[in-house]
């Protein structure tokens, strides 16, 4: 099946990327150029279960939570584990990945609402478990979270700017949409789109579709054990509140405004519902008013995200 | 090549086949009549291991079958074209072409070509729009396409559920002349089919499915020939 090419505008979009901090307005601007980072990685992992396979899922941020968590777990002087970095990250990753086969597997037999709706009790389980487990042993810190997490160091230089982070989450970033892509064209790809398209004709194909919705689980979710380490490292904290249900669909809406899907568009997806309510600072109490008029006017205009699936939809026969 | 011996699937607590038994054997067309609810769909749904009987068994080359997953069933040798066609919508017509010759990735250099070639001639319609997504075609081509699908596996047998629904006459009647050159290059084939005169014009043998059991089954010549069916299938007095 067809290989795309690496699209010359992506490598200037690349450019423009890496030379940005130049642009930025202030130190707090570069910090919201570092949020959209980590969130279209985030947003990418909840792209390959939905936008790829089509599975819906409403619990991604349990997957951004475990991998936060066990970032903390492994470096930060809450058990006195101080793993370096490029150590700690792959761990992570790999636990992180682990989690989504665990939580994948019950729900494999489910589709549609059905497993939006197990997988949104999954989301606030794993919020219940982080809020509750202080006692009788503490390990997640309870309501009050953990604090003094180490942060990200290579070869004895530890990151410590915004802008240091800023390229962290931008090269993690180009990785996932790398990966993203290839894993698109690749036989795990064809296989999550028909699916994602008609599971019972999938079956008929030989797919075994048992296996590839777990890998879908599994990647998507060590994408999240990625953006979960960055931001217990980058917060130097976690709490929660960070994994609340909310955020759950605040990245589901990154994949959908920005077009199911297609990759860039989820990007341009996170840099928007990153970057808006930033922008709305300014209106104060309205703030939220002003997002949610805004996503509805997206959605009027734009029904079938930012970036369009590259593909028209099918018609009705 | 394939045999169903007293089979019994339930959905739930609800008898659908009842003690059903068949054979097609190599080279045969053998369709499958009945109305609606009569237990045809569920009888395929039961072969491609969709569901699983509760009782009997499901022989396909002297192997039993039954209790095998759908995608393992598919890999021995059995294509489905399905009832409705069920493409992949948001898939060009060579993407589900592909697809369907998804588990013949380690198959020798330029026979997944040569089937693209077959495939083609069968449908230069699908050539023409190769390039389409799959959604986009009239119901004709989608019927051609899912056709087109199931082949890309190289089945040895092939199971049809309904491929003249909500097809024009004139549709159907090339839809089956397809499915006889196929069976000509060597499928065996079991045809599910409401349009009884159709399928028996083709078939070599039939079987009547009526409330989940076999009433009837013999040759397509005698079947047309035999009042019950005339008077049920065929619209006759």
């Amino acid at each position: 099946m067809a290989q795309p090419g690496f699209p010359r505008w992506a490598a200037v979009l690349g450019l423009v990327a890496l030379v940005a901090p130049l642009a930025a307005p202030n130190d707090y601007w570069i910090g919201v150029m570092a949020r959209i980072c980590l969130y279209a990685t985030l947003a990418l992992g909840l792209n390959i279960v939905v936008g790829f396979a089509g599975l819906l899922d409403l619990g991604y941020v349990a997957f951004f939570g475990i991998g936060s968590y066990l970032y903390t777990f492994l470096a930060s002087a809450h058990f006195g584990l101080h793993l370096p970095f490029l150590v700690t990250l792959p761990i992570v990753i790999l636990l992180t990945a682990g989690s989504g086969i665990l939580i994948g597997a019950p729900t494999l037999r489910l589709a549609g609402d059905y497993l939006a709706i197990v997988t949104l009790g999954f989301g606030e389980i794993t919020y219940l478990l982080l809020i509750n487990l202080d006692r009788p042993v503490n390990i997640t810190g309870g309501p009050s979270g953990i604090v003094g997490i180490d942060p990200p160091a290579v070869a004895g230089f530890a990151l410590s700017t915004n802008t240091h982070y800023y390229y962290l989450f931008l090269a993690a970033l180009g990785l996932t949409l790398l990966a993203s892509a290839r894993l698109r064209h690749s036989r795990i790809g064809w296989a999550w789109q028909a699916i994602r398209e008609d599971e019972l004709a999938a079956r008929a194909m030989g797919i075994n579709t048992t296996v590839a919705k777990l890998q879908a689980f599994a990647i998507g979710a060590s994408f999240a054990g990625i953006g979960g380490s960055f931001l217990a490292s980058w917060q130097r904290s976690v709490f929660p509140e960070n994994f609340l249900f909310t955020e759950s669909i605040n990245i589901l809406a990154m994949v959908i405004v920005g077009g199911m899907g297609n990759l860039l568009g989820v990007v341009a997806g996170a840099a928007l519902l990153v970057s808006l309510p930033e922008v709305f600072r300014d209106l104060q109490r309205y703030r939220l008013l002003a997002f949610g008029l805004m996503l509805m006017v997206l959605m009027v205009f734009r029904p079938q995200g930012l970036l369009s699936f590259e593909r028209k939809e099918s018609s009705d026969d | 090549m394939l045999k169903l011996t007293d089979v019994d699937t339930h959905y739930g607590p609800l008898p659908v086949l009842k003690s059903v038994s068949l054979e097609v054997r190599v080279g045969e067309i053998v369709c499958l009549l009945g109305g609606n609810a009569s237990g045809k769909s569920t009888t395929m749904k039961t072969i491609l291991g969709v569901v699983r009987p509760t009782a009997g068994r499901v022989e396909f080359e002297g192997d039993r079958i039954d209790g095998l997953a759908t995608e393992v069933i598919a890999r021995r040798g059995i294509s489905l074209v399905p009832e409705a066609r069920r493409i992949f919508a948001r898939m060009t017509v060579w993407e589900n072409l592909s697809m369907g010759a998804f588990t013949r990735q380690k198959a020798p250099a330029g026979e997944v070509a040569q089937d693209f070639e077959r495939v083609w001639t069968l449908f230069p319609r699908l050539k023409e729009r190769q390039h389409q997504l799959g959604g986009t075609l009239s119901g004709g081509e989608q019927q051609m396409l899912a056709i087109g699908r199931a082949l890309m596996a190289r089945p040895r047998l092939l199971l049809m559920d309904e491929p003249s629904m909500g097809l024009a006459p004139v549709l159907v009647d090339q839809v089956f002349d397809i499915i006889r050159a196929i069976n000509g290059q060597g499928t065996t084939i079991l045809v599910v089919e409401q349009n009884a005169p159709v399928a028996l014009s083709i078939a070599t043998r039939g079987y009547v499915l009526q409330n989940g059991r076999i009433v009837i089954h013999d040759t397509a010549r005698i079947l047309l020939a035999t009042d019950y069916v005339r008077r049920a299938y065929l619209g006759e007095d």
